[in-house]
């Protein structure tokens, strides 16, 4: 089996089994998306209006939990350093666990998403405006996130520069995404969103192994 | 190229810097006071009335708010490609600045809007990149602070500014589609009639310097710190 | 100079009072960090 996919399945593997983060994310978002109409009242419509927003953010922020173990593991007992000798090259690498992070973390909660569009009152057309942008949209928080993961990955108590860092660069995604819904909502179409998202995403994901290989090498001490 | 790496000594730069400080210093000094001058003792404006008064110190802060964070990105740019040694140093010095300047910015913004177009905030294109453009500040300085290690903290710094330059034209382009979707409300902004015009280039000028002037004394501050810290352990 | 402002009062002088006090944190806090890093060499070279 080529290398790629030994250290994909490993990780999604290592995820699988260390608490469970799919599990952790998921319980994460249907707390935030229980949460958020307790503060806001229960009106159907208004409900219904945020919705896009509100599970993007929730989704945004469940995917975040597990990122900042997406390096770290592997620093702390020098698996990274065996990994970086490895023939595949790094930005490979940074591949594999951001796919790895997104099997186990963002197509969970995309997964999930129809569930909680339910509790919002969500027609059908948004719903499945808001799975294909989380679809969509979810590789490129875990690709994003990987930069961070990797600028941070020495840091122990590294726990809030993550999402400082990160959030700021998932904006477009968030806006395209709940976007394409509230488009959807109001009977414009949500092609233009979810374009928009998609292209986002694409160069995320293109890009964002170069910047987490860089960030890798850097740390790994030259 | 060749010029900057010349003024890369530390040397050549306290130097350099220690020439040029006293004149920049009493030109920051001139042209603010000039530019308050002229705001104060300038008629109200037609639309504006006397609020115009906060344009001329929010649009400076703005602008110099914006140019840091490009001079952030081409010291960024610079440590990291061409190993300019002085510029990461120079890098992390402007951030606070940066940061100061943008809050400043949205605060005399928030003042100048409500009694402009009736609102304290918008999520219009422009303000909500500013608005970002503040946390990305904040994030740049906070990795700095959270690595130990000082030349990693200044690669991964370098990395981020990098990656957060790139993204702002792609914040910037977002909340605009993102508004026109939902036809929000469009900041009109109009011309500025010329009495208008001087105090409020001279005040960006004077920002600029201010800027300049604290900023190579955070530099200097900087370098001697190191000889401090080499000295201390023993290193000539 | 007219420092009549009429109603805008209450808007002109806190963004002209916030962007005076920054810069000035802002001088103080950088010429301050400037003599302390001065002294402290000074000091270490005297040894």
């Amino acid at each position: 089996m080529n290398p790629f996919a030994t250290l994909l399945l490993r990780d999604v593997k290592l995820a699988a089994r260390s608490g469970g983060s799919a599990a952790l994310a998921l319980s994460f978002f249907a707390l935030v998306a229980t949460l958020v109409p307790l503060g806001v009242g229960a009106d159907l419509r208004l409900l219904a209006r945020v919705a896009g927003g509100v599970l993007w953010v929730g989704a945004v922020l469940s995917a975040l939990l597990s990122l900042d173990r997406l390096f770290q593991g592997d620093f702390e007992d020098g698996s990274l350093d065996l990994i970086a000798l490895s023939p595949l090259p790094l930005e490979l690498t940074a591949l594999a666990k951001i796919t790895a992070h997104w099997l186990s973390t963002g197509l969970p909660l995309t997964l999930l998403s129809p569930l909680l569009a339910l509790l919002f009152n969500l027609p059908g057309p948004a719903t499945g405006v808001l799975f294909v942008s989380l679809l969509i949209g979810t590789p490129a928080v875990s690709a994003v996130g990987a930069i961070g993961a990797s600028l941070t990955l020495s840091l122990k108590g590294g726990g809030l520069i993550l999402p400082l860092i990160i959030l700021p660069l998932l904006c477009p995604a968030v806006i395209f995404g709940a976007g394409a819904v509230s488009a959807a909502l109001d009977g414009l179409g949500a092609r233009d969103g979810l374009g928009l998202l998609a292209a986002f995403a694409f160069a995320a994901v293109l890009l964002s192994p170069f910047a987490a290989a860089a960030s890798v090498r850097l740390n790994l001490g030259s | 190229m060749q010029f900057l790496f010349r003024y890369a000594n530390p040397h050549n730069f306290m130097r350099l810097s220690g020439a040029v400080l006293p004149f920049t210093a009493i030109a920051t000094a001139l042209c603010i006071g000039t530019a308050l001058y002229l705001g104060f003792t300038a008629p109200p404006d037609y639309q504006q009335g006397r609020t115009v008064l906060i344009m001329f110190i929010h649009v400076p802060a703005a602008t110099v708010a914006m140019s840091i964070y490009g001079v952030l990105a081409v010291c960024s740019l610079l440590s990291l490609v061409w190993r300019h040694p002085l510029s990461d140093t120079a890098a992390r010095a402007a951030a606070p600045f940066g940061a100061l300047f943008t809050a400043l910015g949205l605060f005399t913004g928030s003042l100048w809007g409500k009694p402009m177009w009736g609102t304290y905030w918008v999520w219009d294109a422009r303000l909500t990149s500013f608005l970002l453009l503040l946390f990305m500040y904040l994030g740049y300085m906070a990795l700095w602070n959270a690595i130990e290690d000082e030349v990693r903290a200044a690669r991964a710094a370098a990395i981020l500014a990098l990656v957060g330059a790139v993204n702002i034209p792609i914040i910037h382009f977002s909340v605009e589609w993102w508004s026109t979707l939902h036809q929000g409300e469009s900041i009109v902004s109009g011309t500025t009639a010329p009495v208008f015009l001087a105090p409020l280039l001279i005040m960006m000028l004077g920002y600029l310097l201010l800027f300049v002037t604290l900023w190579m004394i955070r530099i200097r501050t900087a370098i001697l710190e190191r000889r401090a810290r080499n000295l201390m352990q023993g290193v000539s | 100079m007219n420092f009549d402002m009429g109603a805008y009062g209450i808007y002109i002088w806190p963004a002209y009072g916030a962007s005076a006090l920054g810069i000035a944190v802002a001088v103080v806090w950088t010429v301050a960090g400037w003599r302390r890093a001065k002294a402290k060499l000074a000091a270490l070279e005297k040894k």
